[in-house]
């Protein structure tokens, strides 16, 4: 039931005088943004395209047999990724298992056991772990780390295991200056454990209260809360987290390029000197020309395929943590 | 006769009934944590107090006013890497604050459900986390090749894609916490959405994006693998043109340390201590800024 | 008729429905979507010029959707929009070829919880004169001054002009974004529950203050506080899962019902 009422529509008689805003300037805007933002799909399929463009000639010359060569002989211009892949993996994968139950440890620490004047105080030392360029972990990692760890591990170490069937080859040291995969891969864990333990505390962080609570109060103790609760809320972000740690270890390079050794052939010992795909390119591409250049090249394509597929997957698993 | 009845008492054998074990896991979870945690703790003194102890015992007043020395030469300073660095960083800075900010604007208020913005936004993830030597892969091709040498233009360059999905990813973080009713308080005034952007939004945001930015100069200042190929590293103080490669602590620190010089080796704890202190002072101020400016 | 549990004695006598005023906004038949779901159905209503209409109804009915339509905040986002006709002095402010910038400086909004801008108070209020008029600062100090004294905040922040909007109480920051609305001399304003997030101290002074405004500005409240209703309002529109059920003078609405419907919601047996 409404007044419908034929009356006069007020027409205003003192209206301001207004301008109209701007409508160039709104979308001029707009555009910008929209400009800005495409320039980061520009640069993505930049570096893909600069990867393929140098590396063909050398996957040309050598076809898919270059990545499982290992030998890599400037003088013969003889190339192949197979050390280099070996040594990027492995670190990793030592880097991983060391790093990330030290990592999941810290969360867990910061997020259910630390006393609340305490939490601070570390979360911020482990911030500013996360700060530090990972050239000071290489210089550490040479000069404080190799010396003490070819003193104290690898020297008595091999004299444990000299003449055994596997440990023999694995542990073994030739020339024991503390540099090789194993330093390498530790180095490596020292650096992704701040990384981990920030990402997997937010994850933790942001499960309920009353989940925990609840848990409790069945008279749960805190490592049942953890193991039978948390994890399972959230581990697949966990992994995720893992995963993204895992992407930033196999990318690493002034780190590992300080403590790796940097050898071009295969050797089986743990505490021999290897390359990783960074390294390698860290030491050789400044001098590098013709097919070698494209060598290098190529080994970044297949870095980049590698952690590419790292991230992606790990974006995948861990939804995407909304803000603190 | 209402009397309560009397309240039966539990005997004590009822209590106990625990596994013995359960504690025993969770004390050792406990034990193991904190022992990570102290570990981690460890570790950061045990750096810290040797950059600090290889280098003071290295600083000297020439350090800061003499050029980095050649080969066989004596002493020496790192005062043209100090100069270097900040020019690249700077530089860096420069050119990724306004792409990124402005790509974080798109992602956070014109982008919202398009799936263009989605696909920008993980694309920005991968290159957040990519490898920082292949980008400088990328700009050697880009720029170094091209213009025929090293320049501190690829070095800065190079730091600035490192940087841009830092920002961008902050930016948008922050803008997505500024509430919609006060873009909407905005808009109710016939505010086109360019100007609710810039002087509502943003301004509401402000110590967050400050932040963001404060961080990643934080970051690029220590990068060393994309300057390897792009700036490179010499004994001179830059050229105004920014050819021919630029001196900077990063790679200074990498050629030093590795020398068999005991004067270069030195060189390279001292510049390593000034750019990890450096670092740490950006980190802890940008946190600050942000814990202050959210408290209010 | 049964007891109406609202005392409309203090309101009668205090505003009177004018219905020989002129027309401001007319809607015709207007429906709105949320995607595929019609939340207004077929709305035609008419708003007078310097009253206070009042919409009511309960949580859902689409009280505060339909005051969106007047100033077309809902085109912000894509998947909401508006089908029929609602005439601002004859115009058609949903058609395309309005500039939605203008119309929202004519029709002014104030909403629920308090927004002042992240800046200085006296920013506040000129950052919508300062979008549409070009003045010389002592002009633009007039303004600011004469929007704060029609707010009724003047004396309380006179002194404290360049000091953060962001600091004042929530009463304080209320009657700010009233300010700021009336700045920019709109003919319209638009109030979306106004007072639900306020102390009853601060909730008063503005139902004075909108008293106050009715001379110069037409106003449409949405409310869900029946009795705010009726202290305030010259006409009441009472609406029910999208529909305008009864619309009339504020008096006889609340003493008279002519559907039951209404008389229901009024007396609460629904809310």
């Amino acid at each position: 039931m409404v007044a419908l009422s034929q009356k006069l529509l007020v027409t205003s008689m003192d209206k301001p005088s207004r301008r109209s805003p701007s409508f160039n300037s709104d979308q001029i805007f707009r555009l910008a943004s929209l400009g800005s933002a495409l320039l980061v799909l520009i640069v993505l399929a930049g570096i893909i395209g600069s990867m393929i463009y140098g590396g063909l000639p050398a996957f040309r010359e050598f076809g898919l047999g270059f990545i499982t060569s290992s030998v890599w002989d400037v003088q013969r211009d003889e190339y192949g990724a197979w050390v280099a892949i070996v040594g990027t993996l492995t670190s990793a994968l030592i880097a991983l298992v060391i790093g990330v139950p030290i990592s999941l440890g810290i969360a867990i620490f910061l997020t259910q056991l630390c006393p609340p004047w305490l939490k601070r105080p570390i979360a911020t030392t482990i911030e500013l772990l996360a700060a530090v360029p990972s050239i000071i972990y290489g210089m550490w990692g040479l000069f404080v780390f190799a010396p003490l760890f070819a003193k104290f591990v690898q020297i008595p170490l091999s004299g444990l295991v000299e003449g055994l069937p596997i440990f023999g080859t694995i542990l073994y040291a030739r020339v024991p200056s503390g540099v090789g995969v194993l330093t390498a891969g530790i180095i490596l864990a020292i650096m992704i454990i701040p990384f981990i333990a920030s990402i997997a505390r937010d994850i933790l962080d942001q499960i309920p209260p009353v989940m925990r609570e609840s848990a409790y109060g069945i008279g749960c103790t805190t490592w049942e809360v953890v193991r039978h609760v948390l994890v399972p809320q959230v581990g697949v972000s966990i992994i995720g987290a893992v995963m993204l740690g895992l992407g930033r270890a196999l990318g690493e390079t002034m780190a590992v390029t300080f403590v790796i050794g940097n050898a071009n052939r295969l050797s089986l010992s743990l505490f021999d000197p290897g390359s990783t795909i960074a390294s390698r390119i860290a030491n050789e591409f400044n001098e590098a020309i013709g097919l070698q250049l494209n060598a290098l090249m190529a080994l970044g394509c297949i870095l980049f395929l590698v952690t590419f597929s790292v991230l992606v997957l790990a974006r995948i698993l861990v939804a995407r943590a909304t803000v603190k | 006769m209402d009397t309560m009845p009397r309240p039966t008492t539990i005997s004590p054998a009822a209590w106990g009934r625990v596994r013995r074990s359960r504690y025993m896991a969770d004390r050792a979870l406990k034990a193991v944590c904190l022992l990570f945690t102290a570990l981690g703790v460890f570790v950061l003194g045990w750096i810290l107090l040797m950059l600090l102890y290889q280098g003071i015992s290295a600083l000297r007043p020439e350090v800061f006013t003499n050029t980095t020395p050649g080969p066989m030469t004596k002493g020496g300073g790192i005062a043209n890497a100090i100069a270097g660095s900040f020019v690249l960083t700077f530089l860096g800075i420069v050119v990724a604050t306004p792409v990124g900010v402005l790509a974080g604007t798109y992602l956070a208020e014109y982008g919202r459900g398009s799936k263009l913005a989605e696909v920008i936004r993980f694309v920005n993830d991968i290159l957040l986390a990519a490898p920082s030597i292949l980008i400088g892969l990328f700009v050697y091709t880009l720029m170094v090749q091209p213009m025929g040498g090293y320049s501190g233009w690829a070095g800065g360059v190079a730091l600035a894609i490192i940087a841009v999905p830092v920002i961008v990813r902050t930016t948008e973080d922050m803008l997505r916490i500024v509430p919609g009713s006060l873009r909407e308080a905005g808009a109710a005034l016939g505010a086109p959405m360019s100007k609710v952007i810039t002087k509502i939004t943003w301004r509401a945001a402000r110590a967050g994006m400050v932040t963001g930015v404060l961080l990643a100069t934080a970051r690029i200042a220590g990068e060393t693998a994309p300057l390897l190929f792009t700036a490179l590293n010499n004994n001179f103080w830059f050229r105004a043109d920014l050819m021919g490669g630029v001196a900077n602590l990063p790679v200074m620190i990498y050629q030093y340390a590795l020398s068999p010089y005991q004067n270069w080796r030195e060189l390279a704890w001292a510049g390593a201590l000034v750019i990890t202190l450096t670092i740490l002072a950006l980190s802890i101020v940008a946190r600050l800024l942000f814990r202050k400016e959210t408290a209010r | 008729m049964s007891s109406i549990a609202v005392d409309t004695s203090s309101a009668i006598g205090r505003s009177v429905a004018d219905t020989a005023a002129p027309v401001r906004i007319a809607v015709r038949n207007l429906d709105f979507f949320y995607g595929d779901f019609r939340s207004l159905k077929d709305i035609s209503i008419d708003f007078y010029d310097r009253q206070v209409t009042a919409l009511i109804g309960p949580s859902g009915c689409g009280k505060s959707t339909l005051l969106r339509t007047f100033n077309r905040i809902y085109s912000l986002y894509p998947e909401q929009r508006a089908e029929g006709e609602i005439l601002l002095d004859g115009q058609n402010v949903l058609s395309p070829s309005i500039d939605v910038n203008e119309l929202r400086a004519r029709v002014g909004m104030v909403f629920q919880k308090p927004t002042p801008f992240p800046m200085s108070i006296y920013d506040n209020i000129a950052f919508g004169i300062r979008l549409y008029e070009n003045l010389p600062r002592s002009e633009l100090d007039g303004r600011v001054e004469e929007a704060l004294r029609k707010a009724a905040l003047w004396d309380e922040v006179k002194d404290k002009l360049r000091q953060s909007g962001m600091g004042l109480s929530g009463g304080q920051q209320q009657r700010l974004c009233i300010a700021r609305t009336i700045a920019q001399q709109p003919e319209v304003i638009l109030l979306d529950e106004p007072t639900s997030a306020l102390d009853p101290i601060s909730t008063g002074k503005i139902e004075e203050l909108i008293e106050q405004l009715r001379a110069e500005f037409t106003i449409v409240i949405v409310t869900h506080n029946m009795q705010q209703a009726a202290r305030i309002s010259q006409f009441t529109a009472f609406m029910y899962l999208g529909e305008l059920v009864e619309f009339g003078p504020t008096n006889k609405m609340f003493m008279t019902p002519t559907k039951k419907q209404t008389q229901d919601y009024i007396t609460g047996r629904f809310g």
